[in-house]
């Protein structure tokens, strides 16, 4: 598939689809809309080949695009994925239609700009997961902060500004430290390439620092607890789109990040500060669940939830060097590793879908408090059925994607030590405590009062976005091979890689 | 080399004097019509300085570096390049300011002769190779600039700016002079290339005296902590258009100061000066950005942005290091151009008797006209240091450049501190993207400003996509020289 150019293709195409559409504008709304939606469909188009090209099996960089972008700086227009990426790209452009189409009506205000955002958005996503350079990584990673800035401050609740200013400063911050980092590994190998870093020999020191500076970057993305606090008021206030986006894929952007940058760079950092990312992986997993059980607002209760599962990510990820010292085996390491992938991706589809459920009802209602709702299945079955299933999901419902990858992690961290795997299987009981809560306050008894009793039915459009994201949810529950076997060979390349110490031999 | 040669690379100031007093002329004896005439000539002598030097092939002929007039001045790809963007700043400042000169009536043609003048002093700097010629370059830059500052005279806050600007730069002066005289006492030249080698054999207390005094009025020139106070008070004081004026032809005047004065003259001993820099550019880079939050007057708070820039501008300077050199020249430019597009939309905004320099009144400019609050949202970003734009290159390329001479925590520094920047940027973006419009009404059209302002926000977002031509031409500008 070389020279074709696929990846630039699924990066570019939404971003010069959100340019035409801006400059549609909104006189001609509806022409935006089409514009947008044809734009996403064909990014989504455009990745099939993506998929059905892609070889499992090996862990090499596979589409490869590479061209001189700025030899001043020596660094490169370098595009390829693995097995962790290309899941995480195909998320991006799934998850970006029933985005478009679930602001279809919705969205009545600057229509063109809307939709603009979001694909401009899409495509420095993609750009972020696909760029083997560093400074093209990077570059993707803050461009992404301003179409996101804009969608929370325009379209957002009340208190969008305050939110949007403090989403944005929090992650620019975690941001210019990672920056810092990666000019020195720079000036370190006189290139801006992720493979070149990842081979790079460095002290301890170097590592640890380097290893901090990503961290801040990753755990304010994840977002880990303590630096979590900008995620629940950015959900609040965005728009349903936002929200889904925020959840579904920048989340992911962290976890991708300590994935490709902070353990294969700084391995050694990695194994000797894993207690740090394991204590506050288990804090937000058991804390956060808590924190969760209490909130009276709907998106508020999903948010935490998503730093919960996120929690899930990196405790999976970075678990890798106590089951390699309590086993001696590589497997157990790789399937926690897997755990931790197949999360992201499933968190992705359950917490789209959930905000787009809360979306629904928000249209509705106008209030996304849990107290103004109740017996909704009875006025509006369908969407009952869909939200019950993505609620029961997200509490890791065998049959459900959230199964899959919970179980991995937990069972993977019963090889590094009894006490984690109890800790962590709380999330068992806690999940289903604040999921099946809000169900029942939300969805079951009797109708609560006049307004519920007069919520429409589902639309065509919504039926059509929910019903696509439950079949994907119940199809990877049921089938999650496929992307298994994808993930595979580069997992396991990872966990090789993060296991060899890079501390040079003196 | 003959005899036409040898002041051939001067054409660029030989134009620019000939420009003024032919302005001068004219509109003194053009009368009623001098209102068109005067404006429109001084853009046709601008163009026709640049196509001289095109026509004398200097940028393609000067390959190398060149010392003319017994010493005194000297030819090089740098000041070619600077003298480039110098006339290509100076037209777009002029193309900018003409509705707003004309909505207040300030048809004087001693403007466009005080603008000629300024630009000549700059160029003079660009090309500077003695003492001497670097307090000419900067008495006629200044001088020019304290009438330009007060040139609408009705103003009370704009004459109460140029007072300040003039005592205060009056001071300055001597200060420079003071340090030059004690130079030239040490090392007995006012040769630059001889001042360089001069200064190899170590330091003693006259020549650090010397230094410490010339470091104090180029920093004063940069409007860097703790010399910036003028600076907020001229770019508030001051008409817009002249704010601009400041903002960028008068920043390529300060950059090619220091290229002239520290950075080569006193290369000799770069330890003698660095860190004395280093300092002010760390107390720059804090004052200039926190007290900007506090703004609310966006002239003003462009004023703590430029005190801001300007410490980043000086870390580069402080590396002492070729690659230093490139990226304060390459912030220069990105800067200068970025700053160009700002300025210009508060002078795209403005009206007879409304000078739109409140942050506040950009609220709902997003509803207002959509194409304007996108171009300023570039350029407040830029500004900021986010990519894809030219801002978020020339910030990187002073981080690398400190990295590379181990500064790791000042490069912490600078990239936390520019946190805090964003802020500001930021809450133009907010006011303009998410507050009502309220009573505002919708901006004037102005077809040809609105199509150079696009022109302009185009370039800060194509070089920030394609950083590498200007990146790879600022490297090899001062690696030439």
């Amino acid at each position: 598939m070389q020279g074709i150019g696929l990846l630039s293709i699924v990066i570019w195409l939404p971003i010069v689809g959100g340019i035409v559409t801006l400059a549609i504008g909104d006189r001609h709304a509806s022409a935006a809309r089409w514009a947008a939606l044809i734009s996403s469909l064909a990014t989504l188009g455009f990745c099939v080949p993506l998929y059905t090209g892609f070889r499992n099996g090996t862990a090499a960089f596979q589409f490869t695009e590479r061209a001189s972008w700025i030899p001043a700086l020596h660094a490169q227009y370098w595009l390829g994925v693995d097995g962790i990426s290309l899941p995480l790209i195909l998320l991006t452009a799934f998850v970006t239609v029933p985005v478009i189409i679930a602001g279809w009506s919705v969205i009545e205000r600057r229509v063109s700009q809307y939709f603009a955002a979001f694909l401009i958005m899409e495509g420095l996503m993609i750009g972020v997961f696909a760029a083997l350079d560093a400074l093209l990584f990077y570059f993707f990673w803050e461009a992404m902060l301003i179409p996101m800035f804009v969608i929370i401050g325009v379209w957002g609740g009340p208190r969008r500004v305050y939110a949007t200013l403090k989403f944005f400063l929090y992650t620019f911050l975690g941001s210019v430290l990672m920056l810092v980092a990666l000019i020195y590994l720079y000036e370190k190998t006189g290139s801006y390439a992720i493979g070149a870093m990842q081979q790079l020999p460095l002290s301890l020191i170097e590592q640890r620092w380097i290893f901090l500076a990503f961290l801040l970057a990753f755990a304010v993305k994840v977002p880990m607890w303590p630096v979590h606090t900008w995620l629940p008021d950015a959900h609040v206030e965005a728009p349903t789109g936002g929200s889904v986006i925020l959840a579904a894929i920048m989340l992911k952007m962290g976890g991708y990040g300590l994935l490709r940058f902070s353990l294969p760079i700084t391995p050694d950092a990695s194994r000797q500060l894993d207690w740090l990312i394991l204590v506050l992986s288990l804090i937000a997993i058991i804390y956060v669940a808590f924190v969760a059980l209490v909130q009276t607002d709907m998106k508020k209760l999903i948010a935490y939830s998503s730093i919960v599962h996120m929690g899930f990510v990196t405790l999976g990820a970075f678990l890798v060097f106590l089951i390699l010292s309590a086993t001696g085996s590589l497997t157990g390491a790789v399937s926690g590793m897997d755990g931790a992938q197949f999360q992201m991706i499933s968190h992705g589809l359950i917490s789209g879908a959930l905000f787009l459920c809360i979306g629904v009802m928000y249209d509705r209602l106008h209030t996304r408090d849990i107290g103004a709702y109740g017996g909704v299945i009875n006025v509006m079955p369908q969407f009952a059925g869909f939200m019950v299933l993505f609620a029961l999901a997200n509490s890791g419902l065998p049959g459900t994607s959230g199964f899959v990858g919970e179980f991995l992690v937990i069972l993977s961290s019963f090889k590094a030590s009894f006490w984690y795997a109890l800790l962590a299987a709380t999330i068992l009981i806690m999940g289903a405590a604040y999921n099946l809560w809000l169900i029942k306050r939300v969805i079951y008894g009797p109708v609560a009062n006049e307004k519920v009793a007069h919520m429409q039915a589902l639309n065509g459009r919504e039926f059509l976005v929910l019903g696509v994201l439950a079949v994907s949810v119940v199809l990877l529950g049921i089938w999650p091979a496929p992307l298994l076997n994808m993930m595979e060979a580069s997992v396991q390349h990872l966990v090789h890689q993060v296991v060899v110490s890079k501390i040079p031999v003196p | 080399m003959n005899a036409t040669a040898s002041w051939l690379p001067a054409l660029p100031e030989i134009v620019l004097a000939a420009s003024a007093c032919l302005v001068l002329l004219v509109d003194a004896y053009a009368g009623a019509v001098r209102r068109v005439v005067t404006p429109s000539l001084t853009m046709v002598l601008l163009v026709v300085g640049v196509a001289l030097m095109m026509l004398t092939s200097q940028f393609t002929l000067v390959t190398h570096r060149e010392v003319l007039f017994d010493g005194l001045y000297v030819a090089d790809p740098l000041a070619t390049f600077l003298k480039l963007v110098g006339f290509a700043t100076m037209a777009t400042v002029l193309f900018y300011s003409q509705d707003y000169l004309d909505g207040r009536g300030l048809h004087g043609g001693e403007y466009y002769v005080l603008c000629l003048t300024a630009l000549l002093g700059v160029f003079v700097l660009i090309s500077a190779n003695s003492l001497l010629t670097v307090y000419l370059g900067i008495e006629l830059l200044s001088l020019s600039l304290y009438a330009m500052v007060a040139f609408d005279r009705d103003s009370g806050i704009a004459a109460e700016a140029a007072i300040k600007y003039f005592v205060l730069g009056a001071i300055a002066s001597g200060v420079l002079l003071y340090g030059m005289s004690m130079l030239y006492g040490m090392t007995g030249t006012l040769d630059l290339d001889a001042l360089a080698h001069a200064v190899r054999s170590g330091p003693d207390a006259g020549l650090i005296i010397g230094v410490a005094l010339v470091v104090v009025a180029v920093a004063f020139k940069f409007g860097a902590v703790p010399f910036h106070m003028w600076v907020p008070d001229v770019y508030e004081g001051a008409p817009t258009s002249v704010t601009l004026y400041i903002a960028t032809v008068s920043t390529l005047g300060s950059f090619a100061l220091f290229a002239r004065l520290l950075a080569h003259g006193l290369a000799g001993l770069p330890a003698l000066w660095t860190q004395m820099i280093m300092a002010v550019a760390v107390l720059s880079l804090l004052i200039g950005n926190l007290v900007a939050i506090a703004q609310t007057n966006l002239k003003r708070m462009l004023a703590y942005s430029a005190i801001a820039n300007a410490g980043f501008v000086l870390l580069g300077f402080a590396n002492g290091t070729a690659a230093g050199y490139q990226a304060a020249l390459n912030f220069t430019i990105a800067y200068v151009l970025t700053t160009l597009g700002a300025f210009g939309m508060i002078l795209m905004l403005a009206r007879a008797g409304y000078e739109h320099d409140e942050i506040a009144d950009f609220k709902g400019l997003a509803t207002r006209d959509p194409l304007l609050a996108l171009l300023m949202l570039v350029l407040m970003f830029s500004t900021a240091g986010v990519p894809p734009f030219v801002g978020f290159w020339a910030k990187l390329w002073i981080i690398q450049a400190l990295l590379g001479a181990s500064h790791v925590w000042i490069a912490t520094f600078a990239v936390l501190i520019s946190v805090v920047g964003a802020f500001y940027y930021l809450r133009v973006v907010w006011y303009m993207y998410f507050e009502g419009a309220g009573e505002r009404s919708r901006p004037e059209s102005r077809g040809r400003m609105r199509f150079i302002l696009v022109l302009n926000a185009a370039a800060v977002l194509l070089l920030g996509l394609l950083p590498n031509g200007l990146l790879s031409l600022c490297g090899r500008l001062i690696t030439a020289g």
